[in-house]
């Protein structure tokens, strides 16, 4: 079975972001990087799968030469190939990422996509339904089980939703977007790391995918919300009972 | 030219979050002089009388044999032949899972249609604010293309209230079925509190509590005060209470009146979904919480002594108050 995971490059999800002191963008001088969380969920998913079902994994990333450092860490955990469409620092917008992903999944024909629910920077969670839509798959989005019946070409995914556990049906080949428990991922072990250098990874400029690069949707401006006023410590709970009468915040 | 407002229907009944929408949709019906019209699935008579007062142009019923269980597939499809029919500038509905699941399948539905997620704020027909990095920074973009799609974040919207007039409720059969995608169960979290984005308080719960048996001194609180449970997602992780009670970035947004968090650090994700709340409690045995940054109201101490103490006190107080 092959399996294509999009893996994005996210701050470390433990990082205060802060704007630069100007205001004119996010201040990237004390940002740690990392494979998006919800995209390393999604490549242990598809590592495991492939260890279930043999094929192959291959990692793909749309944006600038330095994410090849994410794409080696995913092919350290033991993802098989990587494939980085250059977007030269150009300001991609969601509708255009997801063309660019439904090419290279046109061009590499996998029977899955798994990828993130959600990147933890710009917080969209929209890539996966957006690309399910241009190829016309079926979405098996927020998944928190994935059992696949490769024989009949077909995948069982349970979802995390506002209500409960939904289960659906999708048949292959379909996206599928994980959740923060579908599982726990590995760690690239030091074996892993000295194999990934030799994995093939591949440059593709975006422009020569022959999509359309004028965004729709572009960035205005970006600021910092009002922070909430401190509030007081009370030492007890009598105090603490005074204060919620005070701000009438009880409902009796 | 109009706008359509999505309304999700849990067994046939309307979800309020939904409401958070149509308020979103007349901000903008009143910036760019569109009616907005109301589309649903599955209404029982109730939930058709209620969206009917919700001074719509007009309430769309969408009917067919494989849409009575959700599927983003078979739904995307007959939202996309409503908008059509309304020449729908705008699609919008509220950001829950149904909402996040949906609105994005619509863009390659739509020609000439992009999306923005979670708006927060209306400023003008194509500039919309939305939270990125956790809730860290605000953003605010721009969206040209001819057909706006947006999810709404429900608690940054008040519940559109009843209008006077009328809406005509109109059905519409859809034919096509996309079949490459069939739903199975749905296994619901069965709770006789109030649901977690409805509630006007919420009780929640962080790792603190230490074992799942302690849960009960915090559900105890909750039923004094009527409130709803939260967790973070160290408890779901653990699988300590179900997944759909995580608050935060991945998990519920909630705004109620009253928050009390217990035993809950304020990791950045979890502060997310809550600091919008009209006033937040924070009770926790290390003073350098980070919650308490955020809380009106702080008690450094042990849960396992001042949450039973705290139960005691209010359950007195609701009985004076009451007789
Ligand atoms: C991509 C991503 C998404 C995430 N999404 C979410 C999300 O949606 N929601 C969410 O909640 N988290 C989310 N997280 C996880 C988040 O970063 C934190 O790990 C999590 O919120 C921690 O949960 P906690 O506060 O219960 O546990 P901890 O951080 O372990 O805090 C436990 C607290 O309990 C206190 N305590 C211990 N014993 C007692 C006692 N006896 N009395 C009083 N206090 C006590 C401790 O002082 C401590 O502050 C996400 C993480 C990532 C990477
Ligand atoms: N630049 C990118 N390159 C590769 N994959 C991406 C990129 N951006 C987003 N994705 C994928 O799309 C998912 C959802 O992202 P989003 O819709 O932006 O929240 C992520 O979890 C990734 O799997």
């Amino acid at each position: 079975m092959k399996i294509l995971v999009p893996v994005k490059r996210t701050q470390d999800p433990y990082v205060k972001v802060r704007l630069k002191p100007d205001g004119s963008g996010i201040d990237t001088s004390n940002i740690k990087y990392a494979i998006n969380t919800f995209d390393e969920i999604a490549v242990e998913e598809a590592l495991r799968k492939k260890e279930e079902f043999g094929g192959e994994v291959v990692v793909v990333s749309v944006g600038t030469q330095e994410w090849t450092e994410q794409i080696r860490v995913a092919l350290a955990m033991g993802a098989d190939r990587g494939i980085l469409v250059d977007t030269g620092g150009k300001y991609i917008d969601h509708v255009i990422l997801a063309k660019v992903l439904a090419k290279i999944i046109e061009e590499e024909k996998p029977d899955l996509v798994i990828m993130g629910k959600q990147a933890i920077d710009d917080d969209a969670n929209q890539v996966g339904q957006i690309l399910a839509g241009l190829l016309d798959w079926p979405q098996a989005t927020f998944a928190y089980k994935v059992e696949v019946n490769l024989q009949d070409r077909k995948a069982k995914v349970i979802r995390e939703v506002d209500g409960g556990l939904e289960t659906v049906e999708v048949d292959l080949p379909a996206i599928i977007t994980a959740d923060l428990r579908l599982n726990q991922p590995r760690y690239a072990s030091l074996p892993g790391i000295m194999r990934a250098r030799q994995k093939p990874l591949k440059t593709i400029k975006i422009e020569e995918l022959g999509v359309d690069l004028t965004p729709y949707v572009t960035i205005e401006k970006l600021e910092t919300p009002p922070p909430r006023k401190a509030g007081v410590k009370v030492k007890d709970v009598d105090e603490l009972i005074e204060k919620l009468k005070e701000k009438k915040a009880l409902p009796f | 030219m109009s706008i359509l407002v999505i309304a999700e229907t849990r067994n046939g009944e309307l979800k309020k979050a939904s409401l958070s929408a149509v308020t979103c949709a007349k901000i903008l019906a009143e910036k760019t002089g569109l009616n907005y019209n109301i589309l649903t699935f599955e209404p029982s008579e109730k939930a058709k009388e209620e969206l009917s007062q919700l001074g719509a142009e007009k309430v769309f019923v969408a009917k067919g044999e494989h849409l009575k269980n959700y599927t983003a597939e078979n739904y995307a499809i007959a939202v996309s032949e409503i908008a059509k029919k309304v020449d729908a500038k705008y699609i919008l509905a509220t950001a829950t899972t149904f909402g996040k699941d949906l609105l994005p399948r619509l863009v390659s539905k739509i020609p000439n249609s992009a999306m923005i997620s979670e708006v927060i704020e209306v400023i003008d027909a194509e500039t919309f604010k939305k939270l990125v990095y956790a809730g860290d920074i605000i953003s605010t973009l721009k969206i040209k293309s001819e057909k706006k799609i947006l999810s709404v974040r429900g608690t940054a919207f008040d519940k559109a209230g009843k209008v006077d007039k009328k809406s005509d409720v109109v059905e519409e059969e859809i034919k096509e079925n996309y079949t490459r995608k069939r739903f199975i169960t749905l296994e619901e979290t069965k709770s006789e509190r109030p649901e977690l984005t409805e509630a006007s308080i919420v009780v929640s719960v962080g790792r603190g509590i230490k074992d799942p048996e302690n849960i009960k001194i915090v559900e105890e609180l909750a039923d004094v005060l009527g409130a709803a449970i939260g967790a973070s997602r160290a408890v779901v992780d653990a699988g300590w209470l179900p997944n759909d009670f995580q608050v935060g970035q991945t998990g519920k947004t909630v705004a109620p009146q009253l928050y009390i968090a217990i035993g809950i650090s304020g990791a950045i994700q979890h502060v997310a979904g809550m600091k919008d709340s009209k006033v937040i409690v924070a009770i926790n045995k290390d003073p350098e919480a980070p919650i308490f940054q955020i809380a009106d109201i702080g008690l450094v101490a042990d849960l396992f002594q001042v949450v039973p103490e705290l139960t005691q006190k209010l359950k007195k107080l609701k009985q004076e108050s009451a007789g």
